[in-house]
């Protein structure tokens, strides 16, 4: 087990990808993931890079699982919100264990009415698709709930998303 | 270019891409890009993805098979409606580079498999090699004839890519259908690509 009271939720983060083998890294930017990107770019062990839109990038990631090299996609809430489509046809309909990442904007402190709003069809396009989620609230039970998610996925060859709650990252706030 | 560039068949290209390959993977994009694959191999080429859904998805799913098998070519068949729903991923591409991947556009300026509707880029008078040339994928061509199709397929099988063949197509439906299963599919590429067994 990592001691996670040395530990960063992203420097668990990406212990937990690494212990899997989750080598991939693809991403549409934010501000909150900028410590897993950031992190992910610097070590030589991962492929990091940016994609244009989420649902390309799970596209990139569900291509390089069929051939035998698993991946992440980190996006936020609002990018999640534009993947219905390719979930349902692509990773559910072929039992392809997609891992998503999305860092929960649109709660807890929340600014933009936007996100707000959007922020509240995740989890049910998530439950009607069937998707395993959980939603990371605590440091110290991050590298569990990423690691069982992950050996889940792979076992059960299913598409799986971890939710990082602004109770976990501090989310972001109008400065 | 663009106007002096021959009106082909698609699924009389698809069998001669078909023709000269081996163990080179092959995405093919929803709809008559994947029937006409499935038609061109008659259902037994392993190193075959269908794609069944996720319209524009073509080109990512190859750009990650490329990835994750950095010494095996892989192509990826895409209509030029769904090229066009999907256009920012030729920009990864681009900025990935990778060596392995061809790209082949089949462009009649229609949504054909619903009802033949003119796509906007007809309509504007888009030229699908410019924007890939503009977006990076310095190795951008239309074929003009068949012959040049067969020599740029050859081109790609041969040397780095990244590479982007555009052909134009006649408005002709697929000759076949491709199964709907999308797990059968998913499972035999596995097999090709040699990460599951037989």
């Amino acid at each position: 087990m990592v001691d996670t009271t040395t530990k960063t939720w992203h420097g668990i983060v990406l212990d937990v990808l690494k212990r899997n083998e989750v080598r991939l890294v693809t991403y549409v930017p934010d501000n909150v993931l900028r410590p897993v990107i950031d992190g992910a770019h610097a070590d030589p062990y991962f492929t990091a890079f940016a994609a244009a839109r989420e649902e390309e990038a799970v596209g990139i990631v569900s291509g390089a699982w069929m051939a035998g090299m698993r991946g992440i996609v980190l996006m936020q809430t609002s990018g999640f919100a534009t993947l219905p489509n390719v979930l349902a046809s692509l990773a559910c309909a072929c039992q392809i264990p997609l891992l998503m990442m999305v860092s929960e904007r649109g709660t807890l402190g929340e600014f933009n009415l936007g996100q707000a709003l959007v922020c509240r069809t995740m989890r049910p396009v998530l439950d009607a698709l069937g998707v395993e989620h959980h939603t990371i609230t605590r440091l110290d039970e991050t590298d569990f709930i990423v690691d069982r998610t992950i050996r889940q996925a792979i076992g059960t060859q299913a598409p799986a998303c971890l939710i990082l709650s602004p109770l976990l990252t501090g989310g972001k706030v109008l400065s | 270019m663009l106007r002096n560039t021959k009106v082909m068949n698609r699924f009389d290209l698809t069998q001669r891409l078909v023709a000269k390959l081996k163990d080179e993977a092959v995405v093919g994009g929803i709809g008559f890009s994947n029937f006409d694959l499935w038609a061109s191999s008659g259902g037994q080429r392993l190193e075959n993805f269908y794609m069944l859904g996720s319209m524009g998805l073509a080109v990512p799913i190859a750009l990650g098979v490329a990835i994750a098998q950095p010494q095996r070519k892989v192509f990826a068949l895409e209509g030029d409606g769904s090229l066009l729903m999907q256009l920012g991923c030729l920009t990864t591409v681009a900025a990935q580079a990778p060596k392995n991947l061809a790209i082949i556009v089949w462009d009649n300026g229609m949504y054909a498999i619903t009802g033949g509707q003119a796509t906007p880029a007809a309509q504007a008078g888009t030229d699908i090699v410019a924007i890939a040339r503009g977006a990076g994928i310095a190795q951008s061509a239309w074929a003009s004839d068949e012959a040049e199709f067969e020599a740029l397929v050859d081109q790609s099988l041969a040397g780095d890519g990244p590479w982007l063949i555009a052909a134009r197509i006649d408005s002709e439906r697929a000759v076949k259908q491709t199964p709907r299963d999308p797990v059968l599919h998913r499972q035999r590429f596995m097999q090709g690509m040699g990460v599951r067994g037989a």
